[in-house]
């Protein structure tokens, strides 16, 4: 079960023409889909987008209905193979995943469903993970775009605006012949705002169809001769044909044009509200958009129309080009189309803006600032905008970590007490809830080179030397790749390290989605697919299963695994339930038990103030967030105190880190009765009335 | 409107309701959020802007912007302190038109919480800052209020919202919000409610600095107290030493009285009377005597068996341990310890010439080691119970253990050793006597402390009568606390050195 559930607002999916429909961007994209006749769906879950994988499991009913085929694809390259359905049939498909990193897995499909070429509408629906907020490496997909002549859509952020490019993505797709990529950054992604709805459409070419008639053609095979004829196609006629479209159809749009103006502004139409307020702070535009300095905004960002700016940029004294990101694609072609066609208009960009980092509101005001400055359009500021504000000084960073409760936890502090007993190890890290296992307090795993690639991560370290490399895994990034890229990898090559799968039984950090492994019953899915078999399935030979909580048998069984004398990879299935996804099915059952006067035992812990002596040596294996600190009640010592607060789940990691630490004996474990049996008092009467005499 | 929440604390619901109300209100409203991996207990920011319909002339509507800006921002509410310090730093607080709501409440970062000692972040300074920087400042325990009205904190933050009577709509717009959103609706009104009277109460009565006595807030009353000491005792606190010196001191007896007898105190202020004489012309402010006899207090009450034992057999602790855990009364607690003793604590407890003897055995430790498997004693058993009260009751025959021997040399060796330095160097000798912060916890955290502390005094004699020394000794001391591997101090001692 997905960590947010959708089934109540996939209703507004059946909104019908001209109806209002309210909710967050990835609903309306959603809609969008459907209002064009989408045949098929797939994708695979990532902030910002995982909410659209959500949405879409949640609605596969209505999808159903209209006869879509809805996939949660084992991985990016699956969904973005997925879309060869529509290059040799007229049907619409659609795929979604987090960019750059999903980008970068489905690259290969890509290039050659980009070389090969479509007659049905192809629409990638990215989740540009950049700026605040981002868990990845920051990178632009424009570039993706450019070396595989995919377009690359950047509407204005709201909703009206993402669901029409959501429609005239599939039109200039099919227009074209070339797959369109749709980005829509984080906070369009969870934009919340309106737009007038249209009736869905069943999709115009359904699959069954295409499976009755199979078709092919040589052409869009890749393979020579055709992939040569293939480029060609892309350079002489899919490409003027997407500029043909997006100048025809006006995908790009102008503001503010009727204001003579020597100065002008192009930018991003993902930047379109942020440009606005800044102009409007700087009294050059109204709070409904009328500008006084022209706009360019490029709503496609990719193919980019030299006769549009060269238009726009002609008998003015200088454009600004307000560009995300790095490197400057759009200002370096923009400056060709200019020299080219000898338009002598200068062109600013990079400079009064940072080349990087995120474009928040404070940066490109600032930016436009210094360019109407600069061109004379604004007095030379005489006090700064602000005035500075007298700053809080060391403010702590507050980094994610593992939830109250998390299973992955007691694994982590297993294998720090372990590097303090044999040393530091060399641990490669890998994409998940388990990243943090990077951060304070574990500080263990020093590379994450991608989903799944913790144990390729460690593939070098495999020279004979008596301290193995260890490499973690999580069950997700397992079924994405791992399997082959990580362990099938180790067998193949002998690989003589260790490598942790962390299986939690979801897709955790992405917000809980089901993965092969998970162990409930899903309807149209098949799960309860075996780590363990799989791993051996490849050749695997030593394998051990260990639950974490137990963390007296977890560093026994980590200790056997560095020092065994069996060479080749050794395999340690970490296993512990999701906490949340626990809870959250759980906690109702509990709750009706607890109505129903059934006995319940809740357990917690506890830590005696008196007998701590406030060295937080407990923190620093653990970092739950209900294990903190509060000022030390006994006025002679000056050290804070540990304390468990009220969010406490009683998981036991507490108990199992004293024991394993031989830390203090502060802690106890409080089982908690509720609604006792008669039995359960009477034993308690006797025992409070013995205790009372001898205490 | 801005929300800086922590992942888990519902800024999402919150969201959600303004959003209904606000559309309720007859406002276009845009609402977006960051929450990315930050979900996962990391902070997170919600935006939301309005305008009312009303003002739109007709088929327009704003463009409003997906982010913050400093400078645009009506309201920031942060559900926690330290947030409040974050959306400060980020210029969303401005004194031109920034309410800033704030819960009091403080949940402490890893990197806080993990220090060796104190690491935690001044609130005092904070308030100072907030207020310097906000038009007005809303502040208030939103935890608390949650908790006392059995709501979450997602409604009282709805509720201070409409307390502070910022955004242009009334109260049964927020309601309506709450009931459309349909869940636990109940239990949010009430919340709701508690936080809007929370909020114009703290508007009624601004917060002040005087809401954090000590940099963190107020410390809990001691059960060690001057009136606690036995009138004898009491009587030659009184009258051997400066008034300036009684509190402490009492805490100091009161502890010691508790933790061994009468007798075993008054050898505390016989202790103390020796370094008294080195504050003689220091009357007024006797620091050395003050820090000597805190320091003192509580090394001679070392943590043992007997002592733990002791704490957890304590009457009362079952009540304390019910309020703690929120059990109803109707429920049944059952404690259970978690308990580890070493080889070495066990012989501690032995017999001095004995627990020697076997602890220099290898044989003898292996059998010993046997034992040493970690325990869960539950002290709401009867046997269980029975059992830490007979080793509690073993601490009358402490004085003849190893571990009381050994600490008493060393408490002899540290004393003499402030006495020795006082007169030649009064601040060195203080700061020394501030070391035995550094000696404390229970096995290797215990082992690690003193392990520093033996370097550092060491070194402390030589210091005598050097410029700077007492601050150098505290630079030392600060290392010895800053990590658990001991790598600071060694890096200090190697500077010192050169």
């Amino acid at each position: 079960m997905a960590e947010r559930s959708f089934s109540k607002e996939v209703q507004s999916l059946r909104l019908t023409e001209g109806a209002e429909f309210e909710g967050e961007g990835i609903l309306a994209v959603t809609k969008a889909l459907l209002q064009s006749g989408v045949g098929y769906v797939g994708g695979y879950q990532g902030a910002p987008v995982s909410h659209l994988m959500d949405v879409l499991a949640d609605a596969s009913g209505i999808l159903g209905e209209l006869g879509v085929r809805f996939e949660s694809s084992a991985s990016e390259a699956t969904a973005a193979a997925m879309l060869a359905a529509s290059v040799n049939y007229p049907i619409r498909g659609a795929v979604t995943w987090k960019s750059t990193v999903g980008t970068n897995v489905a690259s290969d499909a890509l290039s050659n469903l980009a070389s090969a070429g479509v007659i049905g509408g192809a629409l990638i629906v990215l989740g540009e993970d950049y700026g605040e907020g981002a868990s990845i490496m920051q990178e632009r997909t424009h570039a993706f775009a450019m070396k595989s002549q995919m377009w690359l859509l950047d509407p204005r952020p709201n909703l009206p605006c993402i669901v029409q490019a959501v429609e005239q993505g599939f039109e200039l797709s099919e227009a074209s012949n070339s797959p369109v990529m749709l980005m829509l950054r984080i906070r369009a992604c969870h934009v919340v705002g309106r737009f007038r709805a249209k009736d869905n459409r069943s999709p115009a070419f359904t699959l069954q169809e295409a499976m009755d008639h199979p078709r092919r053609t040589f052409e869009k095979i890749i393979l020579p001769p055709s992939t040569y004829a293939q480029e060609r196609a892309k350079i002489e006629q899919r490409w003027p044909a997407a500029v043909k479209f997006i100048r025809e159809r006006k995908l790009n749009e102008h503001f503010g044009l009727d204001n003579p103006s020597d100065v002008g502004i192009v930018l991003q139409g993902g930047l379109y509200n942020t440009v606005l307020r800044a102009l409007e702070r700087l009294s050059l535009a109204d709070v409904f958009g009328e500008s006084k300095i022209p706009l360019y905004v490029l709503n496609v960002t990719y193919p980019l129309v030299p006769e549009e700016f060269t238009a726009f940029a002609a008998g003015k004294q200088a454009i600004l080009i307000i560009e995300e990101g790095q490197p400057e694609f759009i200002e370096q072609a923009a400056s060709l189309f200019l020299r080219q066609a000898d338009v002598q208009t200068r062109i600013v960009g990079k400079g009064p803006l940072p080349m990087a980092g995120e474009y928040t509101g404070a940066v490109v005001i600032a930016g436009i600032r210094k360019f109407l400055t600069e061109f004379g359009r604004l007095p030379v500021p005489d006090v700064p905008l602000l005035p500075a504000a007298l700053l809080a000084r060391n403010v702590p960073v507050r980094p994610s970590g593992l939830c109250t409760g998390c299973p992955e936890r007691p694994l982590f502090a297993s294998m720090k007490l372990l590097a303090r007993e044999m040393g530091p190890m060399q641990v490669s890290a890998d994409i998940g809830c388990h990243s943090f296992s990077t951060l304070p307090p574990f500080d263990l795993g020093g590379t994450i080179m991608g989903y799944g690639l913790g144990a390729a991560g460690g593939a070098s370290f495999n020279v004979p030397n008596p301290r193995r490399a260890l490499s973690m895994m999580g069950d997700g990034g397992f079924w994405h790749n791992g399997l082959t890229s990580g362990i099938g990898n180790a067998v193949f090559n002998r690989h003589d390290g260790v490598t942790i799968i962390v299986d939690n039984g979801y897709s955790a950090a992405t917000g809980g989605q089901y993965i092969l492994s998970s162990s409930a019953e899903i309807k149209g899915r098949r799960a309860r697919n075996r780590i363990e078999t799989a791993v051996r399935g490849v050749g695997v030979e030593w394998v051990r299963t260990i639950r974490t909580y137990d963390m007296k048998q977890t560093m026994a069984v980590l200790k056997e695994a560095l020092l065994t004398k069996f060479t080749g990879p050794k395999i340690i299935i970490a296993e512990g339930e999701c906490q949340l996804n626990r809870t959250r099915r759980e906690a109702p059952a509990i709750k009706k038990k607890v109505g129903n006067g059934e006995r319940v035992v809740r357990q917690r812990f506890g830590i005696d103030a008196d007998v701590c002596t406030g060295d937080h040596s407990c923190i620093r294996l653990s970092g739950c967030p209900s294990l903190t600190v509060k000022t030390n009640p006994d006025p002679l010592r000056r050290d804070p105190v540990a304390y468990v607060d009220n969010s406490c789940v009683g998981c036991g990691v507490c108990g199992e880190v004293a024991h394993a630490a031989v830390l203090c004996p502060s802690f106890y474990r409080a089982d908690v009765v509720v609604n006792p049996t008669a039995w359960d008092r009477l034993i308690a009467r006797l025992r409070t009335a013995v205790i009372s005499l001898l205490a | 409107m801005t929300i800086a929440a922590l992942g888990g604390q519902g800024g999402g619901v919150v969201t959600d309701w303004l959003v209904l109300a606000a559309r309720k209100a007859g406002h276009f409203v845009q609402a977006t959020s960051v929450p990315g991996v930050a979900q996962r207990t990391g902070a997170t920011i919600y935006y939301l802007e309005f305008f009312p319909r009303a003002d739109a002339p007709p088929g327009r509507e704003p463009i409003m912007a997906l982010m913050p800006n400093p400078g645009d921002v009506d309201i920031v509410v942060a559900s926690e302190w330290m947030e409040a310090g974050r959306a400060i730093n980020r210029g969303l607080v401005t004194k031109e038109r920034t309410t800033l709501i704030a819960s009091t409440h403080r949940d402490y970062t890893i990197s806080e919480k993990m220090a060796l000692g104190e690491g935690r972040v001044s609130s005092r300074e904070l308030f100072e800052i907030a207020a310097a920087n906000a038009a007005k400042l809303i502040g208030f325990d939103m935890v608390k209020i949650a908790e006392a009205a059995g709501g979450r904190i997602s409604a009282v933050i709805l509720g201070s919202i409409a307390g502070a009577n910022v955004l242009p709509w009334g109260i049964e717009e927020y309601q309506h919000a709450i009931k459309e959103s349909g869940l636990g609706v109940e239990a949010s009104l009430a919340a709701f409610e508690a936080g809007r009277q929370a909020a114009i109460d703290a508007q009624a009565i601004p917060l002040t600095a005087a809401a954090w006595p000590s940099n963190h807030g107020a410390i809990d009353s001691s059960d060690y107290t001057l009136e606690a000491v036995p009138t004898r005792l009491r009587a030659r606190i009184v009258d051997q030493f400066p008034l300036n010196l009684r509190d402490l001191l009492g805490m100091g007896a009161a502890r010691l009285s508790d933790y061994q007898d009468d007798a075993y105190t008054a050898s505390f202020l016989d202790r103390l009377e020796r370094i008294l004489k080195y504050d003689a012309a220091r009357l007024a402010d006797p620091k050395l005597t003050a820090a000597t006899g805190r320091a003192l207090a509580l090394w001679m009450s070392f943590e043992d068996v007997m002592r733990v034992a002791q704490v957890k057999t304590r009457r009362g602790r079952s009540e304390r341990i019910r309020r703690e855990v929120r059990a109803n009364p109707t429920d049944l607690v059952n404690v259970r310890e978690f308990v580890k003793p070493r080889v070495d604590e066990i012989c501690g407890t032995l017999p001095a010439g004995l627990g020697q003897r076997l602890l220099d055995s290898p044989r003898a430790h292996r059998t010993l080691s046997r034992f040493t498997a970690g325990r869960r004693i539950s002290t709401s058993t009867i046997s269980g119970f029975l059992l830490l009260r007979c080793i509690s009751a073993l601490r009358h025959f402490r004085r003849g253990t190893l571990r009381f021997k050994l600490e008493n040399e060393r408490i002899e060796a540290w004393l003499d050793q402030i006495a020795a330095i006082a007169p030649r160097d009064y601040d060195l000798a203080v700061e020394l006597a501030e070391c035995q912060s550094l000696v404390k916890g229970y096995g290797d955290t215990h082992e690690r402390g003193w392990a520093s502390f033996s370097q550092i005094s060491q070194l402390a004699s030589k210091l005598v009568g050097e410029p700077q020394s007492a601050a150098r000794l505290r630079i030392l001391r600060d290392a010895a606390l800053s990590d658990d591997d001991g790598a600071q101090l060694k890096h200090a001692l190697s500077q010192l050195a050169a």
